[in-house]
């Protein structure tokens, strides 16, 4: 079953489309990368998924509904967004910050409560950092925050998540972490769409790769397919011999 | 420091704080005689004991209270709704806007529930103004413009007020107006209370029913919009909410800097920043303050001292502390 369907879809800030006649598709359970430069416009696709930026021109269908007529809350309940790790203005513990992701279950006035506390601690055992619980999120590491991001994403109980560039400031152990446990989200059913700067976290953890770049068509295909040495080399504008060479692929 | 060890030891200060408040000063009153004055049917045989607790103490005791906890509750709100550490009623320029607006309204001779409308719409005017200015500095440093956007504005409401000294009358208007701008809670009456004290409360209510969600105004406004809070909504109804407040504790009690800053900060070290737990203790603490404050200015001296001075002393040396203790704030 298609989740979310990319159709004809012009994007772009107020006057300036940054991508044009977008089409692509994300199927229930898949794992989709969205591959492509800086300043592609990868996070303008997200962006624009999570109903931030107006589409200009085309249609996003989320669960065959159209976008626009989903309101705040369902979306929230539906799509749940990670973004990179940052530092907010103030300490909150690990525990808060997750909670935060209750609020689309909760009405106005109500307060998160034992039953929430319970999911949090659920889901910071699953990701296998429940020993932060009380820490600061401030004071964890780029790997750790990047994790209970992703444990506010879940507590959503979204059927779709979305992570703009998970991967970006991390160091190489806590990059393998993290991709170990998106494998273990795609195994537990979990529809994701991630952007990524590398095409080797697409080749460990994605069904589907979406190829980003400016002023030329999308193209959407198997990881095989879209990994291919070829497409990188016109994709990223270096050498075919420097790509093998430093990705040591069979691409 | 655990939960419930804050709550106890807050609760405790509470109490001793106003204890103070009824029995210190230059006519000291003993327990009994306020156990007296407040259960005995027959009049005390002093009748200045009755005018010192019934028309001085208790309205100062009441007011200091009610505006230590609202200024405080604002600076929470205004700190969370602008992700911003660093602002607070005064540095926004709030409370100098609501200042020209209760002078204006003193100018012109009108009576309280003007000077609060008037003190209101200044604070309001000041808000939007710092918001709308914001938005055309998003190329400089966010937390820093603010509080020089809410400086620079708060600086021409000042010049705004110096003007209204000008025209105003050297006999009647211009010393209470004056003083008045000082900050102090020495002429307030039980009915001034009694006319900002709903409002208060009506500011006051949905800072308190939705302060689990201030946690999420503080979130990016992306990320907000991701987990599904209506971030405009919110931060409109927090920024009314908390205006609303500091106007009110202007016209009652003129310009009281300091406290909507840094007793925030204090309870954020002591309990952490979830505005579940730190809104409720910040209106207990900044009451504890002025309670304290309030007293140490009629008590100490032969001269009463202006509040606003006195929490200017204590306010801005703590402040430059927690600021050098490089600890996130």
């Amino acid at each position: 079953m298609t989740i979310v369907n990319f159709n004809h879809a012009d994007i772009g800030y107020n006057r300036h489309p940054v991508l044009r006649d977008v089409s692509f598709t994300v199927k229930t359970g898949e794992v989709c990368c969205l591959l492509g430069t800086n300043g592609c416009g990868k996070t303008t696709i997200i962006r624009s998924l999570l109903g931030i930026l107006p589409l200009k021109g085309g249609s996003i269908q989320l669960h065959d509904k159209a976008l626009h007529l989903w309101n705040t809350t369902e979306l929230a309940q539906t799509v749940a967004y990670v973004p990179q790790a940052h530092d907010g203005p103030f300490a909150f513990s690990v525990l808060d910050m997750v909670m935060m992701g209750r609020c689309t279950h909760l009405k106005l006035f109500s307060q998160p409560g034992v039953k929430d506390r319970a999911l949090a601690m659920e889901l910071l055992l699953m990701l296998d950092i429940a020993h932060l619980a009380k820490r600061q999120y401030p004071s964890l590491s780029g790997g750790e925050r990047q994790l209970v991001l992703i444990a506010r994403a879940l507590i959503q109980q979204p059927t779709l998540l979305i992570m703009d560039e998970p991967a970006a400031s991390l160091d190489f152990g806590h990059q393998i972490t993290l991709l170990e446990r998106i494998r273990t989200l795609k195994k537990e059913g979990m529809t994701v769409l991630m952007s990524t700067h590398h095409p080797m976290h697409a080749k460990a953890v994605a069904d589907k790769v979406v190829l980003v770049a400016k002023d030329q068509p999308i193209q959407q295909g198997s990881i095989n397919d879209m990994l291919s040495a070829k497409r990188l080399t016109t994709l990223y504008g270096v050498q075919e011999s420097d790509i093998r060479n430093h990705l040591g692929l069979d691409i | 420091m655990m939960m419930s060890k804050t709550i106890g030891v807050v609760s405790l200060l509470l109490l001793m704080s106003m204890f103070l408040a009824l029995t210190a000063g230059k006519y000291p009153l003993s327990l009994g005689q306020i156990n007296e004055l407040i259960f005995s049917s027959h009049l005390s045989s002093d009748p200045r004991l009755s005018i010192v607790f019934w028309q001085i103490r208790l309205p100062r005791m009441l007011a200091a209270i009610l505006v230590g906890a609202s200024l405080s509750a604002a600076g929470t709100a205004y700190q969370g709704m602008f992700r911003n550490p660093l602002v607070s009623p005064d540095i926004l320029g709030v409370s100098a806007g609501a200042g020209l607006g209760a002078s204006a309204a003193i100018l012109l001779g009108l009576p309280m529930l003007f000077i609060q409308a008037f003190a209101f719409t200044g604070g309001i005017t000041v808000v939007v103004l710092v918001c709308v200015i914001a938005k055309f500095t998003r190329r400089q440093d966010p937390v820093l413009s603010l509080v020089l956007i809410g400086i620079a504005i708060g600086t021409l409401c000042g010049a705004g007020i110096s003007l209204i000294k000008v025209f105003a009358d050297p006999y009647i208007e211009l010393p209470s107006i004056t003083f008045w701008l000082l900050g102090g809670l020495n002429s307030i009456t039980l009915d001034d209370i009694a006319i900002a004290m709903p409002l208060i409360l009506i500011g006051l209510l949905p800072l308190f029913l939705l302060r689990w969600r201030m946690n999420l105004s503080s979130l990016p406004d992306d990320e907000a919009k991701a987990i599904g809070v209506n971030v405009t909504r919110l931060r409109i109804i927090f920024i009314i909410s908390a205006t609303l407040i500091t106007a009110c504790t202007v016209s009652i009690a003129g310009i009281i800097g300091w406290v909507g800053l840094v007793v925030p900060h204090i309870c954020r070290t002591l309990i952490g920043a979830n505005n579940q737990q730190l809104l409720p203790l910040s209106m207990a603490v900044g009451a504890i303050l002025l309670l304290f404050t309030d007293t140490i200015a009629r008590s100490v001296g032969t001269v009463e001292l202006p509040l606003g001075i006195i929490t200017a002393l204590i306010g801005a040396p703590f402040f430059l502390i927690l600021l050098m203790r490089r600890e996130r704030l």
